[in-house]
C-alpha cells in the first residue's frame, strides 16, 4: 500500500506498542539548548539515571547569548548561569556542546542541518517548538517539553500517539517577490493558528518543490504557528545536494546515502487525513497586523474592519490585538511606520535570507526614522559565509548593525529587546504580545520586506522595489 | 509525579483566544534553572502594572478568584513555545485543572507530565460556564477523573473524555521514564538492529 512519509518514519521507529498505551518511539537526534534542559538534567541526577546515548545528543547555546562582542563574559548573571549549567551538564554526560565561541555555534535549528546532523528519515526532537524546521529534510522533527527532554535523555525514546496527517499542496509557480515566508504566513492565515492541531503536515506541490532548502526550512519552521507539531517535505535531489559533504556525514559515500534517503519520500498515491490546497499565484507579500501569526494579510490590503468579522470571539480577539498594536481599523498596511527592524531567527537567519535582503539593501540607507536595524545571522557559519561574500559590508554601509549569531530579538532573552511602544518589522516567527520586549509591537514579514521597511520607514510592496 | 484523582475548587475565568505560552510566562523568567517557584510570574504582563502592583483590569486578580485551582479559558490555549515553564507556573500558582474548547499540542502534553488535567469541553459548554462563574461568587466545580465527570454547584454533571493511557498515568502519578524503562530490553534490541 502507498504510504506517506510520516507513516514510513513512524513505522521504522516504533520500538514497542501495546493496546491502550502510547507507542515507544525511537529518537535518532536529540538537540539540546540552555533554556529547556537544566531541569531535565537535574531530574536525571535526582533519579540516579544517566544519558543513554550521549552520541546522539547535541547541545548548543543560542537563546541567552549576546550578539555583541563574544570575547567578553555574559553580563546578565542568570543568562551566564544557564549557559554555564548547560556546559557542565554536557561535560558530565559526555554530550557534544557547541559553546558560543565554537565555530559550529548557532541557533539549534540552523546548525543541525548545516552540520549534516539532520538527515532524511530521522526522528528528531528538541525542547523547542521550532524543531519542526528539520522537517524540511524529510525528518519527523518536533518540539517537546522539559519532562520529555528528560525522558529522551534517559531512554532515547518518547511515548507518542500516532498523529493524523495533513497534506498542504501549494500549486503553481511562485510569483516574483514572493518567498517561503509569504507562503507559510498565507497558509497560517488560511487554516488558522490551530488549523494543524493534532496533525503532522506534509507540504507538497510545485511551489514547495521550487524552494531551496533554506526556503523549505522557513516553511516547516512555522508549522507550529499553524498548530502542527511537525511539518515535513519529502526529500529530493535538492535535499541530497544540500547535505553533500557536511561535517557529520563523516565522508560516507554520498550516492549510497542519497539512495537510502530517497526511499523515505511519500509514495505516489498515498493518502492523508486532510488535504488543503493553495494557489501560489494568489499569494501576496504578507504582513501581520495583530498579536497572533494568523492575524496576517497581503501588503496591498488593510488592517481589519471589526464590523466585518462575524464570529464574536474572533472579533473580540481582533479588537484586543488592534488596541495592543495601537492600530486603527481599515488602515492600509503600507501606511504603517516602524522604528525598529529585526532580521534573523531560526525562521529567516540563513545565508539565502541574507543574500535576498542584501540585494534589496544595496545602494540604500536605513531611514532616519528607524532607530535600530539589527541583522543577526543564524549561525557562526552563516555569518562567516556572508562576510566572505562581502554582504556584511552592504548592511553596514546602509546603517544596519551586523551582529554575532543567536536567537537574539526573536524572543529577546538577551540584551536585544524592544522598548514599550516600539514597532518592529521582524523576520522572526511570533508576533505575540511582548514577545520581543514588553509593550513592543511586532509585524512578521519576509527578509526582503523587513529590510525594505527599514529603508523606507514603513511597509512597502517589495514587488515594486527598484534594485540597485 | 503527584497523582490526580478528584479536585474541588474555585474556577477562575480567562477570556481570551489563543493564549500563548509567552503570556502564560514571559521569557525573562525562563532563565532560572529550577522547576519550582514560578507562581509570581504567571500571566506576568497581564497581572501586574508596570509599577508591580496587581492590575485590577485583569479579571483573575479579583479577590473572588483567589485560591482558584480550575482555570476556565478559550480556544487554542497554550499555543506557541514548548516551554514547560508554562504548566509549571500554572501549577505553582495553584491550578491543577484547565477547561477549554481546545489546546495546543505541546502544552497539552506538558500538563499531563506535571500532574495537571486539561479538559476539552464543547464551546457552548465553555460559554455557559463563563456565565455561571461570573454570576455566582465562589463558583466551584468538582472534577472526578475516575468517573470522568465535572459536577456543578447545582449538582448537575458534565461528562468529559480523556485519553485512557494519560488517565492511568495521572491517577497513579506514574513516572513515565520508569514505565518506558520496563521495556529497556526492547530499546537495546532496536538499537542493535540499526548497527
Amino acid at each position: 500500500m502507498a504510504k506517506n512519509i510520516y507513516e514510513k518514519i513512524w513505522e521504522a521507529h516504533v520500538v514497542h506498542e501495546e493496546p491502550g498505551q502510547d507507542s515507544i518511539l525511537y529518537i535518532d537526534r536529540h538537540y539540546v539548548h540552555e533554556v529547556t534542559s537544566p531541569q531535565a538534567f537535574e531530574g536525571l541526577r535526582l533519579a540516579g539515571r544517566k544519558v543513554r546515548r550521549p552520541d546522539l545528543t547535541f547541545a548548543t547555546m543560542d537563546h541567552n547569548i549576546p550578539t555583541t562582542d563574544r570575547s567578553k563574559p555574559i553580563e546578565d548573571p542568570m543568562s551566564a548561569q544557564q549557559v554555564e549549567t548547560l556546559k557542565a551538564n554536557c561535560a558530565e554526560a559526555g554530550v557534544a556542546c557547541f559553546d558560543m565561541r565554537d565555530r559550529r555555534n548557532g541557533i539549534v535549528h540552523v546548525i543541525g542541518p548545516e552540520l549534516g546532523l539532520t538527515q532524511p528519515g530521522q526522528t528528531i526532537v528538541c525542547g523547542d517548538s521550532h524543531t519542526s524546521t528539520h522537517g524540511a529534510f524529510g525528518a519527523l522533527a518536533f518540539g517537546i517539553g522539559t519532562s520529555e527532554v528528560e525522558h529522551v535523555l534517559a531512554t532515547q525514546t518518547l511515548l507518542q500517539k500516532k498523529s493524523k496527517t495533513m497534506e498542504i499542496r501549494v500549486n503553481g509557480a511562485l510569483p516574483h517577490g514572493i518567498t517561503a515566508k509569504d507562503i507559510i504566513l498565507a497558509i497560517i492565515g488560511k487554516i488558522g493558528t490551530a488549523g494543524g492541531t493534532g496533525y503532522v503536515i506534509e507540504y507538497t506541490g510545485d511551489a514547495i518543490r521550487s524552494l531551496s532548502m533554506e526556503g523549505r526550512m522557513t516553511v516547516c519552521n512555522m508549522s507550529i504557528e499553524a498548530g502542527a507539531r511537525a511539518g515535513l517535505i519529502s526529500p529530493d535531489e535538492k535535499t541530497f545536494e544540500y547535505l553533500k559533504g557536511r561535517e557529520y556525514l563523516n565522508g560516507k559515500s554520498h550516492d549510497a546515502l542519497a539512495k537510502q534517503w530517497a526511499t523515505w519520500a511519500s509514495d505516489a498515491g498515498c493518502a492523508y487525513d486532510r488535504v488543503v490546497e493553495l494557489d501560489a499565484s494568489e499569494i501576496e507579500p504578507q504582513v501581520t497586523w495583530g498579536t497572533s501569526p494568523g492575524m496576517v494579510t497581503g501588503v496591498t490590503r488593510t488592517t481589519p474592519v471589526l464590523a466585518e468579522i462575524g464570529d464574536g470571539n474572533t472579533r473580540h480577539a481582533a479588537e484586543k490585538a488592534l488596541k495592543y498594536m495601537d492600530l486603527a481599523e481599515g488602515v492600509p498596511i503600507q501606511k504603517i511606520t516602524i522604528n525598529k527592524m529585526f532580521f534573523g531567527s531560526c525562521t529567516n537567519g540563513r545565508i539565502e535570507d541574507i543574500r535576498a535582503a542584501a540585494k534589496v539593501v544595496k545602494g540604500y540607507k536605513v531611514s532616519p526614522s528607524v532607530e535600530q536595524a539589527l541583522v543577526v545571522p543564524g549561525s557562526q557559519q552563516v555569518k562567516l559565509q556572508a562576510e566572505a561574500e562581502g554582504l556584511d559590508k552592504v548592511f553596514k554601509e546602509a546603517g544596519f548593525e551586523w551582529r554575532e549569531a543567536g536567537c537574539s530579538m526573536c524572543l529577546a532573552m538577551n540584551a536585544d529587546i524592544l522598548q514599550p511602544g516600539d514597532r518592529c518589522a521582524s523576520t522572526s516567527n511570533r508576533n505575540f504580545e511582548g514577545r520581543q520586549g514588553k509593550g513592543g509591537r511586532t509585524h512578521l514579514v519576509s527578509p526582503a520586506m523587513a529590510v525594505a521597511a527599514a529603508i523606507k520607514g514603513h511597509f512597502v510592496d517589495i514587488r515594486d522595489w527598484k534594485y540597485n | 509525579m503527584k497523582p490526580f484523582t478528584t479536585l474541588t475548587g474555585i474556577v477562575a475565568p480567562l477570556e481570551a483566544l489563543n493564549v500563548d505560552t509567552d503570556q502564560i510566562i514571559p521569557k525573562q523568567f525562563l532563565k532560572r534553572i529550577e522547576r519550582t517557584g514560578y507562581e509570581d510570574f504567571l500571566f506576568f504582563d497581564w497581572r501586574f502594572k508596570p509599577d508591580g502592583s496587581p492590575d485590577p483590569d485583569f479579571e483573575m486578580n479579583a479577590p473572588r478568584y483567589l485560591g482558584a485551582s480550575i482555570l476556565l479559558t478559550k480556544d487554542n490555549f497554550g499555543c506557541g513555545s514548548s516551554r514547560e515553564h508554562a504548566p509549571w507556573a500554572l501549577e505553582n500558582y495553584g491550578f491543577r485543572c484547565i477547561l477549554a474548547p481546545s489546546y495546543a499540542d505541546i502544552f497539552f502534553n506538558n500538563c499531563f507530565n506535571n500532574g495537571m488535567l486539561p479538559i476539552v469541553l464543547p464551546a457552548n459548554v465553555i460559554e455557559q460556564l463563563f456565565q455561571e462563574v461570573r454570576n455566582q461568587e465562589g463558583y466551584s466545580l468538582t472534577v472526578d477523573l475516575p468517573a470522568q465527570t465535572i459536577t456543578k454547584p447545582d449538582g448537575s454533571t458534565i461528562a468529559f473524555e480523556v485519553d485512557p493511557f494519560k488517565k492511568e498515568c495521572l491517577l497513579n502519578g506514574w513516572d513515565q521514564i520508569g514505565l518506558t524503562l520496563r521495556h529497556e530490553d526492547k530499546i537495546t534490541a532496536f538499537e542493535k538492529t540499526r548497527g
